[in-house]
């Protein structure tokens, strides 16, 4: 059908193509790196080949389809109609006659339709489970289409990977009898939206476990999932939007720390290894999403290490609104631990304060266990002194932007410098079992989200070109419209800064070298450097549990 | 029961209050969690759903005695599975209904077949209560046939509103006050020499009263 052949995208080389040319103001080359303009890449082409072939047969097979209304629709939804008006014009005044279309007779339209990007989750059987906008129920003809993209190119013995369609890119991710889509027209590369469908994925299995969602779809192919995930919506919709807010999490695979003096860290890790409970594999301090400070059980967490994956998805999950009352305890699974267990979490505020201390166990039946466990926590940070501390560190916060403790990029002292991410890579052996960054607040002119998009836009794209995987480069310096940007990674770090639009590029250098030295001086204050361990008490009874935890599923 | 056995067993002396583990029941969102915050921190706010289950204790004086309730509130249905375990030892269920759905009505009942599954008949102090008289122009479920069908169990029965704070505390202590009774009757009991054997005797576990 016509709306079908409109979806026809310029090939995936061509993709790359308009990619590389929004570099095209870049002032290239530095004595550094030696930037160039990099041709399309190759390797990315190369994976999104499945895509092309299938978007080349679509046209025909969508229209053999019984439910052609549906596909019309859809197809409609990404497809410049008009190329004369803007593809958001083009799309709103697409043709009528679709009034059985359950998407167009959304009131939420036009909204719907200009968002930057659409994450959607639904079964195998094409049943909707999430949207990131809109109501899923109205949705559903949408995700049929989806179901038949990814089944169409199934039947010919290959996956779909992604479908680049003028400026929008579609990325699919099969994940067991799950289907993960993303729509987006931000400049992220399909590696990237993939790993956020992966993130999205991650807190799915975090309440179900994998194996559970398995033996469901294997027991009831079209079962509503969305019944078992009342309430995770709400923890998916902030885990996207922290990606825009946020950028540093996802892109360097790390969890951001509070600052904090190292002495008091130190004593507050103390604190965690000596109160330990039968079973507790891990104890993290925790504030608006951010961590204090994390001690995990010697033996457990060695071998298998913690994935800074799961660490921050137990972040994002303890931020979650629900957990401000009272004590919770919530089974939870870390699925780059072991995907097909539950941990079982204690979850309260300490001292009504927005400090949460999170307890990870493997005892099902250990919540008295683990409330005796906060009280001595908390009687412990008393005795330290560090309730008023970590009062004025959460406090902090409030006042510019919800809960998120940190500084201000003023702190550094170098003029000219607007905002940078920071990652360090020379670290101790076994810190490396903790990969973190930091970065200060978004200020101005970065408070309002248009600007916030735009500069995580900027992250996005400097990341995916030093980590090109056909062409990385060490060294990018970028002058974009409204800010200049450089983006620098060596052995020892991982580093992008966001510098005002006016800075030569000798000037550039100098704020780097200052920024540079300001986080050496700062170093033991912005990171955790030695993550606590602790043994618990070795229990007959507590290694049953813990198998029991680890490897049953439910 | 096993634990309010042994605290009558130990606590002979007054000082330790009787601990009584109370288990919210229910369908999602018929505001179970906004119960237990009115009853327990006298708050309301609009909630998101609960994560697996939430904890308070609260304690209440009835005449001359008081005990002290352990309640445990849990999600809807999502973790219907994990938290069987946490009918364990519950000595008191609230079972909560909104009154502007007839589904959670009679999601309410079959909750209750699965407590009279769980649990011996007597064994457990069961209240029903309908929730969101707020809401009153709205209204599924009429007050007679909650209370119909509540006698008809033998179950306590009150219509509240978390947000108005509307017969909160009342239903909660009309809940203790039946606990206590059953609890001299119990005692009584025992004293002529009935030993009462507890089928649903779990393994030992913590004293309640020891964990503070």
């Amino acid at each position: 059908m016509d709306a079908g052949g409109d979806t026809t995208a310029p090939a995936p080389g061509d993709a790359e193509d308009l990619e590389a040319t929004q570099f095209s103001n870049e002032a290239a080359g530095d004595s550094g790196g030696g930037v160039h303009k990099d041709p399309p890449d190759p390797g990315d082409g190369g994976l999104e080949d499945t895509g092309s072939k299938a978007k080349d047969q679509l046209p025909g097979e969508l229209s053999s389809l019984p439910q052609s209304e549906a596909s019309s629709g859809t197809c409609e939804l990404w497809s410049p109609t008009a190329p004369g008006s803007g593809p958001m014009g083009g799309l709103e005044s697409g043709p009528g006659g679709q009034g059985g279309d359950p998407s167009s007779g959304d009131p939420s339209d036009e909204d719907w339709r200009s968002q930057r990007k659409h994450v959607f989750v639904l079964s195998e059987a094409g049943k909707p489970i999430y949207s990131r906008y809109g109501s899923v129920e109205a949705l559903s003809a949408t995700m049929g289409v989806m179901t038949a993209l990814v089944s169409f190119v199934q039947s010919a013995g290959d996956a779909i990977r992604a479908i680049y369609a003028e400026d929008h890119k579609l990325v699919f991710l099969q994940q067991g009898p799950l289907l993960l889509v993303a729509v987006s027209r931000t400049p992220q590369s399909a590696a990237q939206l993939r790993g956020e469908l992966l993130a999205v994925h991650a807190q799915i299995v975090s309440t179900l476990t994998r194996a559970s969602v398995t033996r469901i779809f294997a027991h009831k192919q079209n079962y509503d999932l969305r019944r078992l995930l009342a309430g995770s919506e709400r923890t998916l919709d902030r885990l996207l939007d922290s990606v825009e807010r946020e950028p540093g999490v996802l892109l360097l695979g790390a969890v951001r720390c509070v600052p904090l003096a190292r002495p008091l860290r130190e004593a507050l890790g103390a604190l965690l290894r000596r109160c330990t409970a039968p079973g507790l594999a891990l104890s993290v301090l925790a504030v608006g999403g951010r961590l204090i400070t994390a001690a995990q059980e010697r033996t457990v967490l060695t071998e298998c290490r913690l994935d800074p994956a799961d660490l921050q998805l137990l972040l994002d999950w303890v931020g979650a609104p629900a957990f401000a009352a009272g004590e919770a305890w919530a089974p939870v699974c870390l699925p780059r631990f072991n995907p097909d267990g539950f941990f079982y979490a204690y979850v309260a505020r300490l001292d009504a304060m927005p400090v949460c201390l999170l307890l990870l166990g493997t005892d099902r039946e250990a919540f008295h266990a683990m409330a005796a466990c906060r009280r001595l926590v908390e009687d412990g940070m008393r005795a330290l002194g560090a309730t008023h501390t970590l009062a004025a560190v959460a406090g902090l916060s409030n006042a510019p932007s919800a809960s998120a403790p940190a500084y201000s990029v003023q702190a550094v002292g170098a003029p000219g410098l607007r905002h940078f991410l920071y990652k360090p890579l020379d670290i101790p052996d076994h810190h490396r079992q903790l990969p973190q960054f930091t970065s200060p607040e978004l200020e101005a002119p970065y408070s309002r989200e248009e600007e916030q998009h735009r500069l995580s836009d900027l992250y996005h794209c400097l990341h995916a070109r030093l980590h090109s995987t056909s062409r990385p480069l060490r060294l990018i310096y970028h002058v974009a419209e409204k800010e200049t940007l450089l983006a620098w990674v060596t052995s020892k770090f991982e580093l992008y800064t966001c510098l005002s639009p006016l800075v030569t590029k000798a000037g550039a250098i100098l704020v780097v070298t200052k920024l540079l030295r300001w986080v050496k001086k700062e170093e033991d204050r912005l990171f955790i450097r030695y993550p606590p361990k602790y043994s618990t008490p070795p229990a007959a009874s507590v290694d049953q549990n813990a198998h029991n935890g680890f490897f049953t599923g439910l | 029961m096993a634990q309010v056995d042994r605290a009558l067993r130990h606590g002979a002396a007054p000082d330790p209050p009787c601990v009584f583990k109370l288990v919210l029941l229910g369908s999602d969102s018929v505001g179970k969690s906004s119960l237990a915050l009115r009853y327990v921190k006298d708050d309301f706010r609009s909630m998101l759903p609960t994560v697996g289950c939430a904890f308070f204790t609260k304690m209440v004086h009835v005449g001359g005695a008081s005990l002290k309730f352990e309640i445990w509130d849990m999600a809807g249905q999502k973790y219907h599975s994990v938290c069987r375990l946490y009918f364990r030892g519950a000595s008191s269920v609230l079972l909560v209904y909104d009154i502007t759905s007839k589904g959670s009505f009679l999601r309410a009942q079959q909750w209750l077949r699965d407590l009279e599954a769980e649990f011996l008949p007597g064994e457990v102090v069961v209240m029903l209560i309908g929730n969101k008289t707020d809401l009153d122009k709205e209204r599924q479920v009429t007050f007679e046939e909650g209370k119909e069908f509540a006698e008809s169990r033998r179950l306590l029965f009150a219509e509240a509103s978390a947000k108005l704070n509307h017969q909160v505390t009342e239903a909660f202590t009309a809940e203790a006050r039946e606990l206590l009774q059953r609890e001299e009757e119990r005692v009584d009991q025992t004293q002529r020499g009935t030993p009462r054997v507890t089928l649903n005797e779990g393994p030992p576990r913590q004293a309640k009263c020891c964990a503070r």
